[in-house]
This record gives structure tokens, C-alpha cells and sequence, in this order.
């Protein structure tokens, strides 16, 4: 069930345990065990909202980072990782194969504000060499999500 | 003119799901349990392959009995699936849906005067198919005690000397029921014994929730008996694309291909390009959306305990076939009712036979969010009607 109900709750983290159990097929108290096991473990680490901010007045300004660095002897990229990610205004961190080595998204309130972080507190770390910002102007499709369309039935009412 | 119609054509009943639909469509908010097709779409990566196609030119006649690689890559598909073999030149042929191997597979086999034994409640098609092919239908109506399955009692109670073929359509629409392997070992005794065809339309074998699905092709002695009918509209919701195709003993076959090349030249090739799509990349968007239809399945088996609704626990398709018997009315009463009241469509039970009277179909091919308002409904309805009974 484990594998089920991480897709699931992946998609729909407030999903009612009792509907849980009914369709996985199995107790509540079983689907309850589960989660506590998986958040105990680290799988499931948190339970967030999608959220679009572009419909709301709140003004929001996020950015793609391309980080190269240089690796540190005995701790390669999780040391200047960690000195990244530790930044609030970084939402993530990932290390990339390929032409840069860490790719970094940040969300900030104003153009201004991100490129303050990058010359002032990106750039300026020992082992970063260079950076490329990409602000992100729409986002289409986040989380498995598509932002931009509802999702309308076309199919005829009744058929065989 | 004197006499402008086909008599045989005017004498056939028309789908008692017409009826419904008329009545549906003059209601722009109603919630619909009443679709026989899929939610989803045609995954994406499919429907890709089909605009490149286009792209690409491909927009001319393929060969009568369908592409040479799709015909491969159903071959490759069954012996993956069921551990059948069939021969991609002479044992395929891909139609334009499945229907349209029930028509011209009919056609092909029956004599004026054959009998087709056709279980109830199932498609709407056979019967009226059966009968322009010439064949006099022959009704077994399944028991809900039996959990709609077809016994060898039942099978041979049936059979006369001028029974020709059966039509086996499990998974079953609209009932959901499914045939397990001694079920089929059973009822393929008595059809060896009395040396009949079957055409087995297995539209639905992706989608059982038991064990894995069992085709009638994998008993012994019945594949060179048997006309396995499949296609892509459920299994890879696929339903506009109209693709299906039929295997089986090449005699037969090649009768088949001879109709299908005059009505219909050959299946849609646009289709036929992303069928091979589908069938070479796709096992992991079936096995993703039959999760999804399992889910459903098991949340309106509960929402019905809890209702107390009588209801058999069914293994296929995305039907579930509860009993209304309780209330005392019909099945049409009740679902043009529940049209009227809570403004929720589902299909009667004798749209798919007689013997479907007191039974509704409801499907499941709805998000979780669609069908939890409209059991809620249904819920309502029911208490309703109790409250007038007492």
C-alpha cells in the first residue's frame, strides 16, 4: 500500500483518513500506522499547498539559478550546498549533471531583492565561480499540476 | 415510394439508452454516473504520436487488415498478456472499434437461422448485430446470485442443435462482472463438447481488480474456436480514436477482412499510428489510470454499504450494478426520478437486456470529487424513497 498511498497523499495531502483507508482497502488505523511510519522515516517530509500566486494581488518574483562551483576536498558539493540552501529566500537546491553543478530556485518579493541576493550573497561565496539567473515569467504546469486551464468534461452525458 | 425501409432494420429495437439520453441532454446541470467511457485523456505521449503522423503525411488508405507494425505489436501484446499466439499476417485484423468486430464477426460466421447464445445484461450491440447477420439471439439472463457470471448449467440449458455461437462479454458491461479461470474452464467443456464458436469481446481485460485478467483463448482447445475481440478505447482511453481489432482462426479472419475491405476499406490510420504508440510505450499509463479506477471502485462499493444499498462486489470494468429491487419500482422509474429530484444520471438496467430490471449502472469513469457528489445525491434519493415506503 505504501507506494499507493504516497501517490496519493502527493497529490492531495488533506484527503480524509477514513476515505484514505476505504479506497486503499484497508483499516484506518492501518493508513494512520503508515503515515506515522513514513514521516518517522523521512519519506514524507511535509505536507504543502499549491499555491498561484500570479492570481492573487501578493506581488511574487521567483528565479532560476545556475550555480558553478568549485568541489571541496572531502566534502565535494554538500558543504557549499548547505551554505546555499541555509538561505530562507532559497526554496531549492538541487545538484545537476551537465553544464552547471547546482541549480537553485528562489523566491523572493521583487526583482531587485533576488539580484541583491545573487551579486551580494551567491556570487560572492568562496567556491562559487559563476551564476545565471533565470527569472521565471509564467509558470504553466507546477507539481504535476496545470495552472492555467480548469479541467472540463466534454465527454456526452450518456452512452453505452 | 412505396416502401422506402429495410424491414429487418425498422423491426430492431432502438438502444434503450437513446431514451435516457434525450432526457439528460435537455438538463444542463446534471451530474452524469451515466458515461461508458473513460476520464482520462488519451495519455499524452500517444496522442503525440498521432499529430506526428500528420505531421509527417502520413494521411493515406493503410492496408486492408490494418498497418503491419500494429498488427505486430498486437500479437506482441497478446502473447505478452494472455501467452497467446496469433500469426500477424493472417490472424489480425484491426476495425474501427471493437463494434465493429462484433458486426462483421457475426456476419462472417452466421447462417440465416443460427442461433447466437448472447448473456444479459451486456453491450447493446450483440443483439441487433446477431440479427442483421441473419442469426436468431438467444437470451441467457445472468443472476445476480451467480455474481452475473455465466454457469456451464446455464450455458448448456441454452445450447440447441442450431446454436452456432456464444458471445462471451466479460468484463462485463454494465454489470462488472468477470470470469475467473474455472469459471472459463467450466463453460469451455460444454462448448467443446457441443462444437460452438465464441466470440469473446474482452474490451475491458485491463481493467480487473482481482487477479489478472484470463482470456477464454488461453483454455485449451479454444483458440481455434474463439474470435478475441479487444481495442484501445478503455484500456488507453482512447475512445474517439475508434480503434479495435479482432484475432482469430484465419478462416474466419479472411471472411472478416472481405466485409471490412468493402464497407470500410481500413481503420483510421492517424489511430493506427498512435495504437502502436500505445501498445509499445503504454503499460504504465494503464496500470497508472486502473489504480485510479480501483480506488473509485472501492470508495462506491462503500459509499453503498453505508447506504445499505444491495450490491455484488465487481472485479471489472468501471461499472458497479447495484440493486434497487427494494423500493418496489422500476429501474427506468427509478433513474428518471432520481433525473427529476437530485438531477444524477445513471442508466436503467434493462438498457442492456430485460433481465437488467431492478438494477441500475452506475460508472465510475468520474474523479473521486464527482462521484462524492453525486452519491451524495444519491444517498438523499434513497432515504427519500424509504421514508415514502414506510
Amino acid at each position: 500500500m505504501r507506494e499507493e498511498l504516497l501517490a496519493i497523499v502527493e497529490r492531495n495531502s488533506r484527503i480524509d483518513l477514513k476515505e484514505l483507508a476505504v479506497i486503499l482497502g484497508v483499516e484506518e488505523i492501518d493508513v494512520i500506522n503508515e503515515l506515522a511510519a513514513l514521516e518517522a522515516e523521512g519519506i514524507i517530509c511535509g505536507y504543502h499547498t499549491m499555491i498561484d500566486w500570479e492570481k492573487t494581488s501578493i506581488e511574487k518574483v521567483s528565479a532560476l539559478i545556475e550555480v558553478r562551483v568549485t568541489p571541496q576536498r572531502g566534502q565535494g558539493f554538500d558543504s557549499i550546498a548547505e551554505r546555499i540552501y541555509k538561505y530562507p529566500e532559497v526554496t531549492s537546491v538541487y545538484l545537476i549533471s551537465g553544464g552547471y553543478d547546482l541549480l537553485v530556485t528562489l523566491e523572493g518579493k521583487s526583482l531587485k531583492q533576488i539580484s541583491g541576493f545573487v551579486s551580494d550573497k551567491l556570487s560572492t561565496l568562496d567556491s562559487v565561480l559563476s551564476t545565471a539567473t533565470h527569472f521565471i515569467l509564467k509558470k504553466y504546469k507546477d507539481h504535476g499540476t496545470i495552472l492555467s486551464k480548469k479541467y472540463e468534461d466534454t465527454r456526452e452525458k450518456v452512452t453505452p | 415510394m412505396k416502401n422506402m425501409l429495410s424491414e429487418k432494420t425498422v423491426a430492431l429495437k432502438p438502444s434503450g439508452i437513446r431514451k435516457f439520453f434525450d432526457l439528460v441532454s435537455e438538463m444542463d446541470d446534471a451530474i452524469s454516473l451515466g458515461v461508458g467511457e473513460p476520464d482520462f485523456d488519451t495519455p499524452w505521449h500517444i496522442r503525440d504520436e498521432g499529430i506526428y503522423s500528420l505531421e509527417k503525411g502520413r494521411t493515406f488508405y493503410t492496408s486492408n487488415a490494418g498497418l503491419k507494425e500494429l498488427k505486430e505489436e498486437i500479437c506482441n501484446y497478446t502473447k505478452r498478456k494472455q501467452g497467446v499466439t496469433y500469426d500477424p499476417l493472417h490472424e489480425v485484423l484491426v476495425t474501427v472499434g471493437g463494434s465493429e468486430a462484433i458486426d462483421i464477426g457475426m456476419r462472417a460466421v452466421l447462417n440465416s437461422g443460427d442461433e447466437v447464445l448472447i448473456p444479459q445484461p451486456s453491450f447493446v450491440s450483440y443483439e441487433p448485430c446477431a440479427i442483421m447477420a441473419g442469426g436468431v439471439p438467444v437470451i441467457i439472463e445472468l443472476k445476480a446470485e451467480n455474481e452475473f457470471r455465466l454457469t456451464a448449467q446455464e450455458l448448456e440449458e441454452a445450447i440447441t442443435e442450431k446454436t452456432k455461437l456464444l458471445v462471451l462479454p466479460f468484463p462485463n458491461n454494465p454489470t462488472g462482472a468477470i470470469m475467473e479461470r474455472e469459471d472459463l474452464e467450466a463453460i469451455a467443456e460444454v462448448i467443446r463438447k457441443h462444437d460452438i464458436l465464441v466470440m469473446s469481446d474482452e474490451i475491458y481485460a485491463e481493467l480487473t481488480y482481482k487477479e489478472k485478467h484470463v482470456s477464454i483463448t488461453e483454455i485449451e482447445g479454444m483458440q481455434e474456436r474463439t474470435i478475441l475481440i479487444n481495442g484501445f478505447s478503455k484500456a488507453f482511453a482512447m475512445t474517439g480514436w475508434r480503434l479495435g481489432y479482432a484475432c482469430g482462426p484465419r478462416a474466419i479472419i479472411e471472411q472478416m477482412l472481405k466485409l471490412h475491405q468493402f464497407a470500410i476499406m481500413c481503420a483510421p490510420t492517424t489511430s493506427q499510428y498512435a495504437a502502436v504508440e500505445a501498445l509499445r510505450n503504454g503499460d504504465e499509463d494503464v496500470a497508472e489510470m486502473k489504480t485510479a479506477y480501483n480506488q473509485r471502485r472501492r470508495y462506491l462499493m462503500n459509499a453503498f454499504r453505508e447506504m445499505g444499498l444491495e450490491c455484488f462486489e465487481p472485479f471489472g470494468a468501471f461499472y458497479v450494478f447495484p440493486s434497487i429491487k427494494e423500493f418496489g419500482i422500476t429501474s427506468e422509474e427509478f433513474a428518471a426520478r432520481l433525473l427529476e429530484e437530485e438531477k444524477v444520471a445513471v442508466v436503467p438496467g434493462t438498457a442492456f437486456g430485460d433481465c437488467g430490471e431492478g438494477f441500475l449502472r452506475i460508472s465510475y469513469a468520474y474523479s473521486l470529487d464527482n462521484l462524492k457528489l453525486a452519491i451524495g445525491k444519491l444517498g438523499n434519493f434513497v432515504q427519500r424513497l424509504r421514508g415514502e415506503k414506510q
